[in-house]
């Protein structure tokens, strides 16, 4: 019972898959409705609360003509103690075509695809790995940059906690970008460092920034923190990203960032909002790009 | 007056210092001659091409009866213990009631159990293994407990384990620890390194087993008790071990052949048939494993066999229990991976998997086919590959990383007492 057009991460993506999926999105509208997936029946189930990922795939699904449920955990029967594996094969059985999973166990959408034999789509699974996010992000770059290859990334923040970033740094390194990790050492362990070849990791912000193309930003997952000890004043004071450390990058350098932001923490208003944000145009390209996934992985496009 | 003569087998007892084709005889539960001429008897083997060893002994098996049955049963893992070669198993006190008192000791000993080998029980340290109060250590020994522990859970306050190793010492047992600092390990899932960084799992560090082993070296040196390291998984606590034995403390330690055979990577996708605590570690932790089999620091390989229901390792990783089985694959794995990898003699094999084991839990009688000694002896055949099949275990859980893989070295046939309890099919 194997799905291949499962899309679990972007770690076992070859290239010439991504670029085929961003390709797709390009042809992609949200305001042009299509039939691609008209009949199919699009399960969202989401053991985590979200916003942005949740209705970005209810519209991407929506406008392709595909319906979608969300099936919420604590409003189910996964409150009565009914097991990932069996809530998948109910909703299977129920109808659905596709499954779209976000869960705070890593390496749950693998167990899904394991015992399913539709495709899973993994929207983010614990620490481990986020594609769509991956795939918008790098879809949001090309906008603005005509290749990956040696693009100057410098990735910011709570790593360690982070889905996103795992999931960005594979795809990069898949393009032969240029990334430093920057933190401080409980958020961006040195393991981190070996995540992929390549990868450079400083402790100083103004190292990390300089000269670079692309500035990503992370939150820092307290929720994650498990009551560990943390001083937001410290790590304001050395890895805020403000408007006066952007003049060290490069002049039109993209800053970026996933979402939700915790405006005056890891970024200020002014970064935030300033003409170098791509934060809204990431979202807008949430749509589109899971438009591509979802018909990718029903074979329809 | 019954008699079980084995013939032509190649007698390995490193204990008695036997290595040589010759016959055994046993009668009425006891070895009564081994090697010279021989009468008649009233059932005889032939264990032409085989080695006949004294049977096996396993430090740790988790046998999950009473409270946990749906995992284990004292009978079916007795079962799958007799199939791996071991006649006698010392079963882990964390069920359900934990084992803490005499009577549950006694019960577990019980022939009503259905035991099909030779059981045992290493009795709680502390009430409840809640760590707050130590057990009645000689009321527990005098019920038949080998040992005393917390396994599941370390004795992590320093005066309660100096306490314990004290009582241990005055009731003439050694305390078995499982050497974890649990402040250091909460939510952590696999060893710590770069493969939990890339599946996004919490790592537990090294040093979460090290230190508590360095400390507990220190306070059976303070004390004079024996400190046993049970599954004992990285390079420092290895190190640790050597250097408390080189200032003569009382330190054993025994490591499962799942450590000896895997390392943190091979998780793979997430598989929670590699998932046990203490967990795999890097390779230069296993190839120090290996090594100290080679140099003698390690005592003793003790599976560790931890059964659990298949919907219960069929979970999201970090909600599956911690643990694999390992009674039927020991044997082999020891004799694939450090006689025909690593070159040792068999005879380590035998000292690490029965002569040791005995000595430690002072099993008297056992552990060697020295005449006058239990009739416990495997027969096997050291070159036979063959496939482990998961699926055909006898244990009631088949949560196995070696399932499908290659072995050389395969159980014939397991005697107790002078009683076949097992012949391969």
């Amino acid at each position: 019972m194997k799905a291949s057009r499962s899309l679990l991460g972007i770690e076992p993506l070859d290239r010439d898959s991504i670029v085929s999926l961003l390709n797709l999105a390009r042809r992609m509208n949200p305001r042009k409705p299509r039939n691609l997936l008209r009949g199919k029946h699009i399960v969202l189930l989401f053991y985590e609360a979200s916003t942005r990922t949740r209705v970005s795939f209810e519209l991407a699904a929506h406008t392709l003509g595909a319906t979608t449920h969300l099936v919420h955990a604590t409003a189910s029967s996964i409150e009565k103690g009914e097991t990932l594996i069996d809530t998948g094969l109910t909703l299977r059985q129920i109808g659905a075509d596709l499954i779209v999973i976000r869960h705070p166990s890593s390496g749950a959408p693998h167990l899904l695809a394991r015992h399913l034999d539709i495709p899973i789509i993994n929207a983010g699974d614990g620490m481990h790995e986020h594609p769509s996010q991956a795939l918008l992000d790098a879809f949001s770059i090309l906008r603005h940059r005509k290749t990956l290859k040696g693009l100057r990334v410098a990735v910011i923040g709570d790593i360690y906690h982070s889905r996103v970033a795992r999931s960005d740094i594979h795809l990069l390194s898949k393009f032969g970008a240029d990334i430093t990790l920057c933190g401080p050492v409980d958020l961006v362990p040195d393991i981190a460092a070996t995540l992929v070849p390549g990868l450079r990791l400083t402790r100083n912000l103004r190292e990390a920034v300089t000269d670079r193309d692309v500035i990503m930003l992370l939150r820092v997952q307290k929720e994650r923190f498990a009551g560990r000890a943390f001083s937001t004043d410290d790590y304001v004071a050395q890895f805020q990203v403000t408007p006066e450390l952007l003049k060290l990058a490069r002049r039109d350098a993209l800053v970026m960032h996933p979402g939700p932001m915790i405006r005056g923490m890891e970024l200020t208003d002014a970064v935030a909002d300033g003409t170098q944000s791509m934060v809204l145009e990431q979202v807008a390209n949430g749509v589109p790009v899971r438009m591509a996934i979802l018909a990718r992985a029903l074979g329809a496009a | 007056m019954s008699s079980l003569l084995i013939k032509n087998g190649h007698v390995l007892d490193p204990a008695s210092k036997h290595d040589a084709v010759a016959d055994v005889l046993i009668r009425d539960g006891r070895v009564a001659q081994v090697g010279g001429a021989m009468k008649g008897a009233d059932k005889m083997i032939d264990a032409k091409g085989l080695i006949v060893a004294p049977g096996l002994i396993d430090l740790h098996v988790h046998l999950r009866e009473p409270g946990q049955t749906h995992k284990e049963t004292i009978a079916t893992g007795t079962a799958a213990a007799a199939a791996g070669g071991f006649t006698s198993v010392c079963c882990m006190p964390n069920t359900n009631p934990i084992n803490d008192l005499p009577a549950l000791t006694r019960w577990m000993q019980a022939s009503e159990r259905g035991a099909v080998v030779n059981v045992f029980p290493i009795a709680a340290a502390t009430v409840g293994s809640a760590g707050e109060k130590l057990t009645d250590f000689g009321a527990l020994r005098r019920a038949g407990a080998v040992a005393v522990t917390d396994d599941g859970k370390p004795i992590l306050d320093q005066g309660l384990m100096d306490a314990a190793l004290r009582a241990a010492k005055e009731a003439g047992l050694p305390v078995i620890q499982h050497a974890e600092d649990t402040k250091m390990t909460a939510a952590a899932m696999m060893n710590e390194g770069a493969t939990a960084f890339r599946l996004g799992l919490r790592g537990m560090k090294p040093e979460a087993e090290t230190n508590i082993v360095a400390r507990d070296i220190l306070l059976a040196r303070d004390t004079g008790g024996h400190i046993h390291v049970a599954h004992l998984s990285t390079a420092g606590a290895l190190d640790a071990v050597r250097e408390g034995r080189r200032l003569g403390v009382r330190v054993t330690c025994e490591v499962t052949p799942h450590h000896l055979a895997l390392i943190d990577e091979d998780v793979g996708e997430y598989r929670t048939n590699f998932k046990m605590n203490p967990p795999l570690r890097t390779a230069t932790d296993r190839e120090a494993l290996l090594a100290g089999c080679a140099d003698g620091t390690i005592d003793a390989i003790a599976t560790d066999h931890a059964p659990h229901a298949l919907h219960e390792k069929r979970q999201e990783f970090d909600k599956a229990p911690f643990g694999v089985t390992g009674l039927e694959t020991a044997l082999a794995l020891t004799i694939t991976l450090l006689h025909g990898r690593g070159k040792l003699p068999l005879a380590r094999v035998i000292e690490l998997l029965s002569t040791n084991p005995a000595r430690i839990v002072k099993l008297e009688g056992r552990g060697t086919l020295a005449k006058g000694s239990f009739g416990d002896v495997v027969l096997f055949d050291p070159k036979r590959r063959w496939k482990y099949d998961a699926g055909k275990s006898r244990s009631k859980s088949h949560n196995s990383p070696f399932d499908g893989w290659p072995l050389t070295g395969k159980v014939v046939s397991t005697i107790v007492g002078g009683n076949v309890v097992y012949r391969e099919s």
